[in-house]
């Protein structure tokens, strides 16, 4: 009870730093509907040559993935860095090991919070701009938003979770760079940023569907879209949460790992 | 004893040009710290003070030696020791740098788990004691670094730690924000009995706030006792700066001072005493019988200084 007290707490700060900087979150949204809106062009001109559906997409559900995506960038991490990874570099995360918490639960749940916030102020407005501008196909029923939303927010987390991974190879690497260069490279393709992972040739959706990329952002967007419904849409959230479950453990062990080869120099 | 240590050894691999070798932080060093005790921790930079503390409060794993903090092990009851202790680090902040000031103090009561009243009557005690109600609602980022320390501080007393470890707290304070500081902790500590271990490179810290001092010199304890005793044996003295209204001979006859040198013609004059055998009062009062003082200041031994002295002595 006290530690999700203490977790809810955090992410509550998280939600605070976030919105403590309105320009840059202004200026993230720009970024998001002008890529948005190149994304429609070029996604609806494909379902367009391919007679009117691609891979079971229409022209208002290929526009609704498209808002979706780029809605959930500005909660998603699909660039690697974090606090956590500065705070290793720096020697700052020895503060973090001061206090009775867990150090994991605690920088994901800061980074969940400044995402979640990020969905009001980037996620809405995305969405809005899609619906006025294109116009979007979404499910009638409220069955496909209850298990959305859920989906989401799990999504969310296991972004931050996986990122919090790549922090903590910096007990032992010096230079995280070339990790998040790496994670950079693939987490877009695999998370269904560019385009739905359902429109990659078969052995590359197999490799994206062996990471858990596509938890991240495709899973949550399928859900809420209701491309999947009923007992399969329960099923892709088991694989989110078996995913966020894998990487939490990871995250533990290299956790307990990393701090007994924690060097940490100066005052 | 709140803090015992024995045989507590860290080394470090260090690259040197393409060979690495092994430098010894902390080297055989054993200590003990009753509860209630004031402790100065001294050393000149590298000596191991930084690398012992990160020791007793887990964050580093001793290479040998058995470490107890509060009956504690360190690294295996982190989260236990952490609700005992508060820990300042001069040069790292603890506190959430883009949020109010207040918010750092709510995070932390709620990770600590205080009860809400009793989170509340603490911050308000401490927001009173150490003045902070100007800038309680300022990000912390905008906070002078007088302020933030301030802020620190409170939020490492949050949740009523039996041992408060500071870690240079008065690095780059002025005058009057490092006075305030000492108030405020010779006070705390008279109030709850807070265990205090200190380090710093500011003689008037030691002297105000401890009771007892340790020096280490290359990881291995050099002297432990009094800082009284530290004097004498090192024979440290202080210096007494005058300025003269009109310039004088050279001050030579003062009891229990020595004429260092003067400036100025005679106009700026500087005695050293030993405060063992005399105090500043007395020798002030000595000069004014021969002399008009205008202004006056008192030089400190440096703790570099001391050290060294130190050094020199026991060889």
């Amino acid at each position: 009870m006290h530690a999700l007290r203490v977790y809810a707490r955090l992410l509550v700060a998280g939600v605070r730093r976030q919105s403590s900087y309105p320009l840059a979150t202004l200026a993230g949204l720009v970024a998001n509907a002008t890529f948005g809106l190149l994304k429609t062009g070029i996604l609806l001109a494909a379902v367009g040559s391919a007679g009117g559906t691609l891979a079971g997409y229409d022209v208002g559900t290929m526009s609704a993935y498209v808002w979706l995506s780029q809605g959930l960038l500005g909660s998603v991490n699909l660039w690697g860095g974090s606090d956590m990874m500065q705070r290793i570099r720096s020697g700052d995360v020895a503060i973090d090991f001061l206090r009775p918490v867990d150090v994991q639960g605690a920088a994901i749940a800061t980074d969940v919070g400044k995402g979640l916030f990020a969905l009001l102020p980037r996620g809405l407005p995305s969405v809005l701009i899609g619906v006025l501008a294109v116009g979007v196909t979404m499910p009638a029923t409220p069955g496909p938003y209850v298990l959305g939303v859920f989906s989401v927010l799990v999504g969310i987390t296991v972004s931050h979770a996986l990122v919090y991974l790549l922090a903590v190879t910096g007990f032992w690497l010096v230079e995280t760079r070339g990790v998040t260069v790496l994670y950079m490279s693939v987490s877009g393709l695999f998370a269904g940023l560019f385009t739905p992972v359902w429109l990659f040739p078969d052995w590359l959706r197999t490799a994206a569907e062996a990471t858990p990329f596509p938890s991240m952002m495709m899973y949550p967007i399928d859900v809420l879209t209701g491309r999947v419904t009923g007992a399969d849409a329960v099923g892709v959230v088991g694989v989110q949460l078996a995913w966020l479950a894998g990487v939490l453990l990871l995250g533990h062990v290299l956790t307990r790992a990393g701090r007994r080869t924690l060097e940490v120099q100066g005052g | 004893m709140i803090i015992e240590t024995t045989g507590l050894t860290r080394e470090f691999r260090v690259r040197d040009g393409l060979r690495r070798r092994t430098v010894r932080a902390v080297d055989d060093l054993s200590l003990a710290v009753e509860a209630g005790e004031s402790v100065g921790y001294i050393g000149a930079n590298g000596a191991g003070k930084s690398t012992t503390i990160k020791m007793l409060v887990g964050i580093l794993v001793p290479t040998a030696g058995e470490v107890r903090t509060c009956g504690l092990r360190p690294v295996r009851d982190r989260r236990d020791l952490a609700r005992r202790i508060g820990v300042v680090f001069g040069q790292r902040s603890q506190l959430w740098w883009d949020l109010p000031v207040r918010e750092s103090f709510e995070i932390l009561a709620t990770i600590h788990g205080l009860p809400a009243g009793e989170a509340r009557a603490r911050t308000a005690e401490l927001v009173e004691l150490l003045e902070m109600d100007d800038f309680l609602a300022t990000p912390v980022r905008q906070v002078s670094l007088g302020q933030r320390m301030r802020a620190e501080i409170a939020a490492a007393l949050l949740h009523r730690p039996d041992l408060l470890i500071l870690d240079e707290p008065t690095i780059g304070l002025d005058v009057l924000s490092k006075q305030r500081l000492r108030e405020f902790l010779v006070a705390e500590r008279r109030e709850h009995g807070t265990t205090l271990l200190l380090t710093t490179h500011d003689m008037g810290d030691i002297e105000r706030l401890c009771d007892r001092v340790l020096v280490v010199d290359h990881g291995r304890l050099a002297y432990d006792g009094t800082l009284d005793g530290l004097a004498r044996t090192v024979g440290a003295q202080r210096v007494l700066v005058v300025d003269l209204a009109t310039p004088a001979d050279d001050l030579t006859g003062i009891p229990d001072a020595t004429h260092v040198r003067s400036e100025g013609g005679g106009l700026r004059q500087h005695l050293a005493f030993d405060a063992e055998s005399t105090t500043a009062a007395r020798v002030l009062a000595a000069v004014s019988e021969s002399a008009e003082v205008r202004d006056l200041s008192i030089e400190e031994p440096e703790i570099e200084d001391v050290v060294r002295r130190l050094y020199a002595a026991s060889r």
